[in-house]
C-alpha cells in the first residue's frame, strides 16, 4: 500500500448555522485517483475550499506529505504542491492560453523586480523554461493549437482542459479537480478520463469531485461520499455503490 | 490597422529594419524640441515638457490601473510627494539644496513607500469601493500639504513653496542655456531631453515588468483573483508590488516637476489632476503601453490647442469672439473624450489582445483575416 499523501483529520466548517462540514476525515494515498462524490450541496467544493486555503476551517487539520497545511494562505497551499481547477472555470479569460500556463508557472520561480529589469542570465533562462514548460503542458493536455488564443474564446472543452494544464504548471504532487466533466458530451468526458488517467501515471495523485457517477465508479480506485457535510462512506467503488447510506443519500430514504 | 500590424511584425523579426527604425525615430525627437521651438514658440516647448512629465505619470498609474486593474484616484498624491520632497530639499524654504541626483531617487522612494502606505489597507477592496478610498487619500495627502505650515511650518502652507533650485547635474544647471560643440542650447531644450531620458527609462522599465513573471502575475490578478491565488501568486505583496512601483514613477515625475517649475503649491494636485491622468491611461488604451503614452501627450495637448485654436479660429470664421476659448476648451475636451469612448471603448490604441476582447474575435480569425 502506497504511503498517505494527504490526511484530513475531522474537518469542520459552518457558515452562520449552516454546518457544511462536520468531522470530516479523509486519507488520500500517493499515486491514487480518489473520488469525492455526494448530492448537491453535500459539502465536496467547501472541502475543496478548506483543503486549498481559501477557507479556514472551523474544525479539525489538515496533514499533506506529513506536515500539517497551513490554513488561509492559497498561494502556500499551491507551493506545497496541490493544485486546483475549479467548478465554474476560473480562467484569466483576457490573457492567452500559454500566458495562463506560464502564470501556473510563478509559484516556481523566483524572478524579482531588479531580475525583471536588469534581464540578467539568470532570469532570461528562467523565463525561456517558463515558456518551454508552457508549451509541453498546452501539447499534453492538446490544445496546442490554441496556444495564442485568449483563454475566454476557447470552447467549454477547451477551457476546461487549460485549467487542468494552468494546474499542471505549479508542479503539483496532488491534483484536486473539481466537476471536470460538468457540462461535458460523451467524447468530450471520454477525452478527459484519458487525460486524467495520464497524470496518474505521471505520478500525480488526483482528488476528483465529480457528478459523472460512471465516470467516477470507472475511474477512482476510493471514493467517498459527502452527505450534509458528513462522510457517511469510504471505500472502493464497488462497495460505495451498493451501501445502503449511499442509495439512500441519492435515492431519498424510506417514509419512516 | 493590419498595415500597423504588419509593420510592427517586420520590426520584431528585421533586425536591420528595427535598427533603422530606431535611429529614426530618435534623430526625430532630438531634433523635435528645434522644430517646435522655432515654429510654435516656447510656450509650446513648455507644453512639450509637461507632456513628457505626464507620460511618466500615465505609465506608473497604469501599472496600478492597467496591469493589476486597481482603480486608483488619487494617483496624483504621489506626483505631490515627489514634488515637495524635491522643494523641501532643494530650496530655500529650509535652507537646504541637496543634489538632484539624490532628490529623484529619493522622491521615487518615498512615494512608493506611500504606495505601499495606501496599498495595506487596501488590499481587499475592488472597484468602486478602492476607488474612493483612493480618492480620498489624494485628498489627505493635499490637504496634509495645504495645512501643514502651523505649529511647525513644514510645507509652507496654501501659499507653497518658490524659489525651489532648478535642476543643475554635476556643476551644469538646466535654467540657463547651455553651450555644447559651440551651439546654445535653450534652457527649454535641456529639460526635455532630460524628461525624454527618464520617460524612456521608465518605458524601458515597464516594458520589462509588463513581460516577466511579475507583469503575468498583475494581468492575473486583474482576471481573477482567487484563480491566481490558487495558482501560488501571493496577492497582497504582488498588488503592493504594483501599488510601489506606480508611486515610484509618479514620485520621480513629482520631483522633476518642481525643478522645473521652480514653484509647488498644494493646489497643483487637486483631484482633477488625478482624473486627468486616468483618462490619460483609459482613453489611451489601458494596459497598452504606446496606447498611455498617446493617451498623456494627446490629454496634455489637446487642450492648449483648444485654448490656443479656440479664439483664432472664432474670428476667422466669425470676425469676432462668440465664446470665451478658455470656457470652450472644457467644453471641447469633454466632447472629445465622449467620442473616443464611444467610438474607441478599448481606448485609442489598445492592446491587440484588448482590441480582440472588445470584438469578440479570436487569434485564428485574425489570422485568417489576414491570410
Amino acid at each position: 500500500m502506497n504511503a498517505v499523501l494527504l490526511e484530513a483529520r475531522a474537518i469542520a466548517k459552518h457558515f452562520g448555522g449552516v454546518k457544511a462540514l462536520t468531522d470530516v476525515s479523509l486519507t488520500i494515498r500517493q499515486g491514487e485517483i480518489y473520488g469525492l462524490i455526494g448530492p448537491n450541496g453535500a459539502g465536496k467544493t467547501t472541502f475543496f475550499n478548506v483543503l486549498t486555503g481559501l477557507y479556514h476551517p472551523d474544525g479539525g487539520d489538515l496533514l499533506f506529505a506529513g506536515e500539517k497545511l497551513e490554513a488561509s494562505a492559497p498561494h502556500k497551499v499551491a507551493k506545497r504542491g496541490i493544485a486546483r481547477t475549479f467548478q465554474n472555470i476560473r480562467l484569466f479569460g483576457n490573457m492567452t492560453a500559454m500566458e495562463n500556463v506560464m502564470v501556473g508557472r510563478h509559484a516556481r520561480t523566483h524572478a524579482g523586480v531588479l531580475g525583471a529589469v536588469m534581464h540578467d542570465r539568470r532570469t532570461t533562462a528562467e523565463e525561456a523554461a517558463i515558456r518551454r514548460r508552457a508549451e509541453e503542458l498546452l501539447h499534453y493536455v492538446n490544445i496546442a493549437d490554441r496556444a495564442d488564443d485568449l483563454a475566454r474564446h476557447l470552447s467549454y472543452g477547451d477551457q476546461r482542459r487549460l485549467e487542468i494544464a494552468r494546474a499542471l504548471a505549479t508542479d503539483p504532487k496532488l491534483l484536486a479537480l473539481d466537476e471536470p466533466a460538468a457540462g461535458m458530451n460523451g467524447t468530450e468526458t471520454a477525452g478527459l478520463r484519458e487525460l486524467i488517467e495520464g497524470i496518474r501515471r505521471d505520478g500525480i495523485t488526483v482528488l476528483l469531485i465529480e457528478h459523472d457517477v460512471k465516470l467516477v465508479m470507472g475511474l477512482c480506485d476510493r471514493v467517498a461520499v459527502l452527505d450534509y457535510g458528513q462522510k457517511i462512506c469510504e471505500d472502493v467503488p464497488a462497495v460505495v455503490q451498493k451501501d445502503p447510506k449511499v442509495i439512500e443519500a441519492y435515492l431519498g430514504g424510506s417514509v419512516a | 490597422m493590419m498595415a500597423r500590424q504588419s509593420l510592427f511584425e517586420r520590426l520584431r523579426h528585421d533586425k536591420r529594419a528595427a535598427i533603422a527604425a530606431t535611429v529614426l525615430m530618435g534623430l526625430a525627437l532630438a531634433v523635435f524640441p528645434f522644430v517646435i521651438g522655432s515654429s510654435l514658440g516656447n510656450s509650446w516647448l513648455r507644453i512639450i515638457d509637461f507632456a513628457m512629465l505626464y507620460i511618466m505619470l500615465a505609465l506608473g498609474l497604469n501599472i496600478v490601473v492597467g496591469f493589476a486593474g486597481l482603480l486608483d484616484m488619487g494617483y496624483i498624491a504621489f506626483y505631490a510627494v515627489g514634488a515637495y520632497l524635491y522643494a523641501l530639499l532643494a530650496s530655500p524654504h529650509f535652507g537646504l539644496h541637496l543634489p538632484v541626483w539624490l532628490i529623484i531617487p529619493a522622491g521615487a522612494a518615498l512615494a512608493g513607500l506611500f504606495g505601499a502606505l495606501l496599498g495595506a489597507p487596501t488590499l481587499r477592496l475592488r472597484g468602486d469601493y478602492l476607488a474612493i478610498v483612493t480618492l480620498g487619500f489624494g485628498e489627505i495627502v493635499r490637504i496634509f500639504m495645504n495645512n501643514l505650515n502651523a505649529p511647525i511650518n513644514i510645507t509652507n502652507g496654501p501659499q507653497g513653496i518658490s524659489g525651489i533650485d532648478p535642476i543643475h547635474l554635476g556643476g551644469i544647471t538646466l535654467a540657463k542655456p547651455l553651450t555644447f560643440l559651440g551651439y546654445a542650447i535653450p534652457s527649454l531644450h535641456a529639460y526635455y531631453y532630460l524628461f525624454l531620458a527618464l520617460a524612456l527609462l521608465i518605458v524601458f522599465v515597464t516594458i520589462r515588468l509588463e513581460n516577466s513573471r511579475i507583469g503575468r502575475a498583475w494581468v492575473a490578478i486583474r482576471e481573477d483573483e482567487i484563480a491566481a491565488k490558487a495558482c501560488g501568486i501571493n496577492t497582497r505583496n504582488i498588488k503592493l508590488l504594483a501599488f510601489t512601483m506606480g508611486a515610484s514613477f509618479g514620485g520621480v515625475a513629482g520631483g522633476l516637476f518642481a525643478g522645473f517649475q521652480g514653484f509647488v503649491s498644494p493646489e497643483s494636485f487637486n483631484l482633477m489632476e488625478s482624473v486627468m491622468v486616468l483618462c490619460m491611461v483609459v482613453l489611451g488604451g489601458m494596459g497598452n503601453i504606446p496606447g498611455v503614452i498617446l493617451g498623456g501627450i494627446l490629454l496634455t495637448i489637446l487642450p492648449e490647442v483648444f485654448r490656443h485654436g479656440a479664439g483664432p479660429l472664432q474670428i476667422a470664421v466669425f470676425g469676432k469672439i462668440l465664446l470665451d476659448p478658455e470656457a470652450l476648451r472644457m467644453l471641447l475636451f469633454g466632447l472629445a473624450l465622449v467620442v473616443v469612448m464611444l467610438y474607441r471603448p478599448a481606448g485609442l490604441w489598445p492592446s491587440t489582445t484588448r482590441r480582440r476582447e472588445f470584438r469578440g474575435e479570436s487569434a485564428t480569425d485574425v489570422l485568417k483575416e489576414g491570410e
